[in-house]
């Protein structure tokens, strides 16, 4: 009897020492990971060597000129309604329920790990167009439990809706705020009549309640060998291109002007890069 | 032998086999209206054998789904002038010979009693008259 509880006792304190370091072991793999690829954009400009995505494949990137921008009132705007109105995106009309493929950011929430102490107004005020950065190690993908997220050989983080239930583990994996979740039916009307979704494009499909939505890189019009809308709209503020392509225009911008992504520290690896 | 009460049993028995037969008489009539999905104009073949297509139009979808959303293989898109049979959408491909998803896909579907949930996203094209 006596030497049964004995057994028991060291059997589970065995257990929780195992419980204890297991995880914090397996932690600071973790952050050794984070640090080695932590090395921020000078290094993932090169991009594509240590990416999730098979590195003969293409990862589609772009460079935003925040300073065109700025000095263009209304150019933000006129991008997103490019994308929203292209997406069939719905406007519910608060920010509660907000759904966003592509929107404006203030500078100290786009770029928090910046310190802001004595930071030139201006900057404060500069209209920080942001969208899915595409990532090349992806943290929605890895949180997806049914692959309905997921890295494809363009190196653009899509969504299968058709495979999307609902979950949001991605919502809560992306750092960037980049995902929306369908709370009411985005082919409603509000209490005056108006419908979410002004005027519906016959070309690509809604979405419904309970889906998790973002910004898909265009990836119906790269197949026609268009650039995305956004970059279309924004007339030479955006560059769009293959990162991994070392003769690609981006990849020239990238090597002349100095940039930043955001949070490079995360160990995401961003596709977005931003002139300031 | 005796026969008791003939004059009620035998309604009794017409009676309880018309109930019993009900079900199957009540429908005969509607049996016999076959669905008749509305013939493309513009078309002579479908993008497979019209077999095929009956019985397997939803596997079709499906391979057409997975080709475009997750390997990004849209197929043919359609060229400046020239009219494109096989691209791989329901919204762009199918129902540009089916124009009508309620003349074509629904009077099939509503006699099968499926309802694909395929038009919560996709959309329909617009119904003419
Ligand atoms: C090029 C025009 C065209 C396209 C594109 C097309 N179809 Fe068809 N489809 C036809 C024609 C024409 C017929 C009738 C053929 C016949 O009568 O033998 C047909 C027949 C069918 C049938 C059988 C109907 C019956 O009467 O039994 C089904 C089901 C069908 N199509 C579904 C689809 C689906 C689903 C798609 C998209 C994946 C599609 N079609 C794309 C032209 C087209
Ligand atoms: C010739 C008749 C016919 C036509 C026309 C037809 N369908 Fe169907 N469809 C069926 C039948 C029958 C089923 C159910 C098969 C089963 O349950 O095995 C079905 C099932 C489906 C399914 C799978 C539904 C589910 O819940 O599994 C989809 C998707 C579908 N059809 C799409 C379409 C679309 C889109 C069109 C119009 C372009 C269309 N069908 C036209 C007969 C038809
Ligand atoms: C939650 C919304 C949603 C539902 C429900 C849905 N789809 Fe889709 N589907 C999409 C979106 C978004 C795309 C991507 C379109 C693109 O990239 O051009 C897509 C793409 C597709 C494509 C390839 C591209 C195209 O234009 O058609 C096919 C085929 C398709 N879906 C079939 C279906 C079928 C069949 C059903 C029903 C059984 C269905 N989908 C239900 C949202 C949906």
């Amino acid at each position: 009897m006596d030497s049964n509880r004995r057994k028991f006792l060291k059997l589970a304190g065995l257990g929780a020492i195992a419980g204890v370091a297991a995880p914090s072991a397996f932690n600071s793999l973790l952050k050794g990971e984070a640090i080695a690829s932590s090395g921020g954009h000078a290094e993932s400009a090169g991009h594509g060597g240590h990416a999730a995505a098979a590195p003969t494949g293409k990862q589609y990137g772009l460079v935003i000129d925040v300073k065109q921008f700025a000095d263009t009132p209304g150019l933000g705007e006129h991008c997103i309604r490019a994308c929203h109105s292209l997406h069939n995106v719905p406007d519910f009309g608060n920010k509660k329920d907000e759904i966003k493929w592509i929107w404006i950011e203030k500078y100290e929430n786009a770029f928090p790990e910046h310190s802001n102490y004595k930071r030139n107004a201006d900057l404060h005020k500069m209209p920080i167009v942001t969208l899915c950065n595409h990532c090349s190690k992806p943290p929605c993908v890895r949180a997806c439990p049914t692959k309905a997220t997921f890295k494809n050989k363009d190196g653009i983080v899509m969504m299968d809706f058709h495979r999307c239930i609902g979950c949001r583990f991605c919502m809560a994996a992306c750092p960037y705020g980049a995902r929306s979740f369908n709370w009411r039916d985005p082919r409603g009307k509000n209490e005056i009549g108006k419908p979410f979704i002004s005027r519906i494009n016959p070309d690509f499909p809604t979405r419904t309640r309970g889906v998790v939505e973002k910004c898909n890189f265009c990836s119906e019009r790269l197949a026609k060998g268009l650039q995305p809308a956004c970059v279309e709209a924004a007339g030479g503020a955006m560059i769009f291109g293959d990162l991994n392509d070392p003769g690609s225009e981006i990849n020239k911008v990238l090597s002349e002007k100095f940039t930043i992504q955001r949070k490079p520290s995360l160990g995401t690896n961003p596709s977005l890069f931003y002139i300031l | 032998m005796p026969m008791y009460d003939m004059n009620k049993i035998l309604p009794g028995l017409i009676i309880f086999a018309g109930l019993m037969t009900f079900p199957i008489w009540y429908n005969s009539g509607n049996a016999g209206a076959v669905p008749k999905p509305e013939k493309p104009t513009n078309a002579k073949e479908c993008v497979r054998p019209t077999d095929y297509m009956r019985t397997s139009h939803m596997v079709l979808l499906n391979e057409y789904r997975d080709a475009v959303v997750r390997d990004g293989e849209r197929g043919a898109i359609k060229d400046a002038g020239g009219v494109e049979y096989d691209e791989k959408s329901l919204m762009l491909g199918c129902m540009k010979c089916h124009v009508s998803a309620k003349k074509f896909c629904d009077e099939c579907h509503t006699y099968a009693a499926v309802k694909p949930y395929c038009w919560e996203c996709h959309i329909q094209p617009k119904e003419t008259n």
